[in-house]
């Protein structure tokens, strides 16, 4: 390995703010996410890269899981926003407004 | 790998197999009579309540150490299962006066339920992942439950985003831990913290990653904004449900990743966690004051009763009052649980389709003309405010007395100011119940009266002698954590 | 350690050049007759029909969502394959439950109708 581990962690760190960021400022359901989906990816290049610096199995079998279970929220979360779509023609998070008080 | 592993979670795999042949089973069972799905869930829940007591009090190690069954996780297992039968026998009616009937809710809600439970018996940073994402995604879709209800779907998808935001916290503090120290079991990882061998910058990001990611599933302020939308949101039994279960969940994976993994941090996290415990309990307790909608009185008092939880959950580095601050971390639990299902149960029967019957205003005159609901809504209030001699009462001078033995008057103080502000809209409910006039529209179901009928017996009995249930939650603690 | 990458630079160069080059040749030697059938939009030899950026049925969603949940699993799968022999008979039963857990989610899809298009 010729790249310090620093380099990753530092790109893993990007990503999730990129992920943070996402999430908070843009008002699509969709971009939101997929900016969701780059928080978890981040992740999993935190895990990858430190099962090879460490050399143990345990981040790589993490990283599975964690792939799983973004697979279970994607499922998820495309069937809430097709039925909200079918109900209210939009997915604008500004216009989520039906529970105020 | 062997049998043995298994033997030590069979409850859990039951519940699993259990949810998963009711889902296969309810596909061939006609419409209209889905109440023979809810018999079987409460019947498959009633058998892993079996299965949980079983073992007892020994503490089981299986998986290499990665799952512990102790008395902590069985405490606490017995609590979801009960919130589940809970949540089932609130449901059914529910369902089919507002048109919401469909099988798939029971095994949604047994399959959140051994989330739950894995959430306590998760010795390994992967599990409690895991358990986290089994219990937190059948809770968005039952949220959503009510389609075609905007507020519903919106509830839902709310709840989707944050839950899944705060899942990449978790996710992404577990990753910094694990980068810290090479490990994601938690022996290893606290072997590494004493050692010294790892890296405390990383190390101490993650732990307040994770401490932030849990802090939105349980509702603490200022990660609570999602908790009001949500709980008004979602059909009523699903709310109680969540409202219980996640919380509690939520409450048993800080302790357990708290005090076994990060004992060291205590100190750099006690202040932050005093500050999260009081402003939880401040604000909670005061935008409740203005709510004019049942469900959001409720989310809120729930938000405030977070940040009690929270107290017993400061002095956490003080391994002399530790254990007595958990077992009345449990007690509260306990007292919550019953509390709010009850409290809900009268909601429930109250509750009219298209989200009428919501308002205080709907409670007026119910003293005279239901006595029976009234009687035990009122319990139930006096109960959450913690009116001297209640079940809640206890609760709050278990966790108000740990909490100035550990040296943290003033949050034990914050505590009581705050109890008196939360008397107010508790007893405003109350006054409206039995001194406004008005003809409150119940229906009369058995299933949520008995609920009610059996949380207020509950309360009143244990209040009465709240020593059996503090015995319960310290014999839970005696092998440690 | 870059020096192993030297070589990909070197072909991705030439074929980035080679790409531009041909077209470049093409439209220099190339004649050049337009009528009104070559300035169609191509749609893979049918007739063309609608506007470019039509909506999607909401049914491509679902089969979406089916597709993602059925082919997460390969996953698990591959690791297991390619450690087969080494887990012997009892990763080979715990492989089983996984399938079977996954077939019954879907015979579930299936019996709900989720695999139907209309």
């Amino acid at each position: 390995m010729g790249i310090p581990v620093s380099y990753y962690l530092v790109l893993s760190a990007i990503m999730f703010v990129i992920g943070i960021l996402g999430v908070l400022l843009r008002r699509n359901a969709l971009v939101t996410f997929m900016s969701l989906e780059m928080m978890f990816n981040a992740a999993n290049l935190i895990f990858v890269t430190f099962a090879a610096y460490y050399r143990v199995l345990t981040g790589q079998i993490f990283v599975f899981f964690v792939m799983t279970v973004a697979a279970a929220e994607v499922a998820v979360g495309l069937a809430l926003m097709v039925a909200i779509f079918r109900t209210k023609h939009s997915i604008d998070l500004d216009q989520m407004s039906s529970l105020k008080g | 790998m062997n049998l043995s592993d298994y033997y030590a979670i069979t409850p859990l795999v039951f519940l699993v197999c259990w949810a998963i042949f009711l889902l296969l089973v309810d596909l061939w069972i006609p419409a209209g009579r889905k109440g023979i799905t809810a018999l079987l869930s409460a019947a498959g829940l009633l058998i892993a309540l079996v299965l949980v007591l079983r073992s007892g009090e020994q503490v089981l190690t299986a998986f290499e150490g990665s799952v512990v069954v102790d008395g902590f996780s069985v405490f606490l297992s017995v609590l979801f299962l009960v919130s589940a039968l809970a949540g089932i026998a609130l449901a059914h009616d529910y369902l089919q006066r507002l048109g919401l009937e469909r099988g798939e809710y029971y095994p949604l809600l047994l399959i959140s339920t051994s989330g739950m439970m894995l959430m306590t018996y998760a010795y390994d940073l992967i599990e409690v992942f895991l358990a986290l994402e089994l219990l937190s995604i059948p809770l968005y879709i039952l949220a959503g439950f009510s389609r075609l209800n905007l507020e519903s779907e919106e509830a839902s998808l709310k709840y989707f985003l944050l839950g899944a935001f705060s899942s990449g916290f978790v996710l992404y503090g577990v990753g910094l831990v694990f980068a810290a120290t090479g490990y994601t079991d938690f022996p290893g990882i606290a072997k590494a913290a004493q050692n010294g061998s790892l890296n405390p910058t990383l190390f101490l990001i993650g732990a307040g990653l994770v401490l932030t990611g849990f802090g939105f599933k349980s509702a603490l302020v200022p990660f609570h904004m999602w908790s009001p939308d949500v709980y008004q949101g979602a059909p009523s039994p699903v709310t109680a449900f969540m409202s219980v279960g996640a919380k509690a969940a939520g409450f048993a994976a800080l302790l357990r990743v708290f005090v076994v993994v990060f004992p060291g941090m205590s100190v750099n996290l006690t202040p932050l966690l005093w500050a999260l415990a009081a402003l939880t309990m401040f604000v909670g307790n005061i935008v409740a004051l203005v709510q004019s909608n049942i469900k959001r009185l409720l989310a809120y008092s729930s938000i405030a009763h977070s940040g009690y939880l929270l107290m017993a959950f400061v002095p956490y580095g003080n391994a002399s009052v530790r254990s007595d601050a958990i077992a009345g971390m449990l007690f509260y639990l306990a007292a919550y649980c019953l509390t709010t299902f009850g409290a809900w149960a009268v909601v429930i029967a109250l509750e009219k389709a298209e989200g009428k019957g919501l308002e205080l205003e709907d409670y007026a005159g119910l003293g005279h003309r239901y006595p029976f609901l009234a009687a035990t809504m009122t319990i139930f209030l006096l109960s959450f405010t913690g009116v001297p001699l209640t079940l809640g009462f206890w609760g709050k001078f278990y966790l108000f007395s740990t909490a100035v033995e550990g040296g943290f008057w003033q949050l034990a103080l914050i505590g009581l100011l705050t109890s008196l502000i939360s008397a107010y809209y508790y007893l405003r409910v109350v006054v409206i119940m039995y001194m406004r006039p008005g003809t409150p529209q119940v229906q009369r179901n058995f299933w949520p009266l008995l609920t009610s009928g059996v949380g207020a017996l509950a309360v009143v009995i244990l209040g009465i002698a709240p020593g059996v249930l503090l015995n319960l939650a310290v014999s839970a603690l005696l092998k440690g954590l | 350690m870059l020096n192993e990458y030297y070589p990909l630079v070197v072909i991705s160069m030439i074929a980035i050049a080679l790409g531009f080059f041909v077209v470049l040749l093409g439209s220099i030697l190339g004649p050049r007759r337009p009528t009104q059938h070559k300035g169609q939009p191509y749609e893979s030899g049918m007739i063309p029909y609608g506007p470019g950026t039509r909506r999607i049925s909401v049914r491509y969603y679902l089969v979406a969502v089916l597709f993602i949940l059925f082919d997460i699993e390969v996953v698990f799968f591959l690791p297991w394959a390619v450690a087969f022999r080494k887990l012997g008979v009892s990763g080979f039963i715990l492989m089983v439950i996984f399938a079977v857990i996954l077939e019954i989610a879907f015979v579930y899809a299936w019996k709900k109708g989720a695999l139907e298009w209309e």
